[in-house]
């Protein structure tokens, strides 16, 4: 009885939102006034323009999102992450892993360099970054930096940290936050785009590694009452 | 017809199929595998917006809100999944309290 309902419900509020984007008004939306501006932006390429100019408050709040997440991750978990414990060390996954790893490596240099003129960026570029650091973890590697703790805090803080620096520098200055000078524009974006890449790898990294070390195991059974 | 609005259709569907799954299924993996295509279903209605346009390139502004969405959606899945380890550890159950007498939670 109650999938019925719950299904007819769905369609019928599938059916309103269906003409709701089939009504939507047309147009250029924000195409030409991103374009006009192009020139102030620092960057040739209009997505990062929007992310890392115009819209630049979006993606320092998601950066801190991210950071927010793990710290969420840390906090749930019951011990550290022991990656000799959990390896699934297959002789395949290990060749695979010496051999990608490296390429991986450059391929984040290389999105991240090019996200100024043609797709690709920060985020892409840690996307590629934290798979790295999955694959090294699963073959029993220890992330860069995890023999010194400050050293990791370090790598996952930079992106946000750089970010919010240059953001209240900006302020200092006499400028709004985030509100680049046009000469300066291009410099400062790769900065806080390096920084972007080098955190979102070792965050999303450390995202996977946190998440795999909360220990479900034979304690399950130990604390179940009912 | 134009092909954008196959894509926002499409979108359309993602986004309620994945509300059903949220609503539905008191399974909390099943949940956030659920939230995860609403948020697919989002984020392909943005795509297809800026698609929309007549000529030129597409709208910068929906794809950069939809390279944020994604990430802020990695996130929180990743949360999601350590908060009901946690519970599945403390409880041995993957419900939340109140859900797991419902039949429908498979």
């Amino acid at each position: 009885m109650m999938r019925w309902v719950i299904g007819s419900v769905m369609i019928a509020f599938g059916g309103i939102l269906v003409w709701g984007v089939m009504s939507l008004p047309g147009g250029d939306g924000l195409t030409v006034k991103v374009e006009e501006r192009m020139e102030m932006s620092g960057v040739t390429h209009p997505v990062t323009a929007v992310l890392l100019n115009f819209r630049g408050y979006d993606t320092l709040l998601e950066i801190g999102v991210l950071l927010l997440a793990l710290f969420g991750v840390y906090s749930l978990r019951r011990s550290r992450p022991d990656p000799t414990g959990v390896s699934v060390s297959h002789p395949f996954l290990l060749a695979l892993t010496r051999l990608l790893v490296p390429v991986m490596i450059l391929m984040g240099g290389y999105l991240f360099w090019s996200g100024a003129y043609a797709p690709g960026g920060a985020f892409q570029a840690g996307a590629v970054l934290g798979a790295a650091g999955v694959l090294l973890y699963l073959n029993g590697f220890d992330l860069p930096g995890r023999k010194k703790e400050w050293l990791l805090r370090l790598y996952l803080a930079i992106g946000f940290v750089f970010f919010l620096g240059i953001g209240g520098g900006l302020v200092a200055a006499g400028n709004r936050l985030l509100e680049y000078p046009p000469d300066l524009a291009g410099s400062l974006i790769i900065i806080i785009e390096a920084g972007l890449t080098l955190s979102i790898g070792f965050i999303l990294a450390e995202l996977y590694i946190s998440n795999s070390s909360l220990e479900i195991g034979p304690d399950v059974f130990v604390t179940e009452k009912g | 017809m134009n092909v954008m609005y196959l894509y926002a259709v499409v979108a359309v569907l993602l986004f309620v199929i994945g509300l059903h799954g949220v609503i539905a299924y008191s399974h909390l993996l099943r949940k956030i595998v659920a939230l995860n295509i609403m948020g697919s279903g989002t984020f392909l209605l943005l795509v297809s917006i800026a698609y929309g346009r007549p000529e030129g390139g597409p709208d910068p502004v929906p794809h950069a809100m939809v390279l944020t969405g994604i990430v802020v959606a990695v996130s929180a899945t990743a949360f999601g999944l350590a908060l009901v380890r946690r519970l599945y550890s403390e409880t041995g159950k993957p419900y939340l309290p109140n859900g797991d007498t419902e039949k429908s939670g498979r």
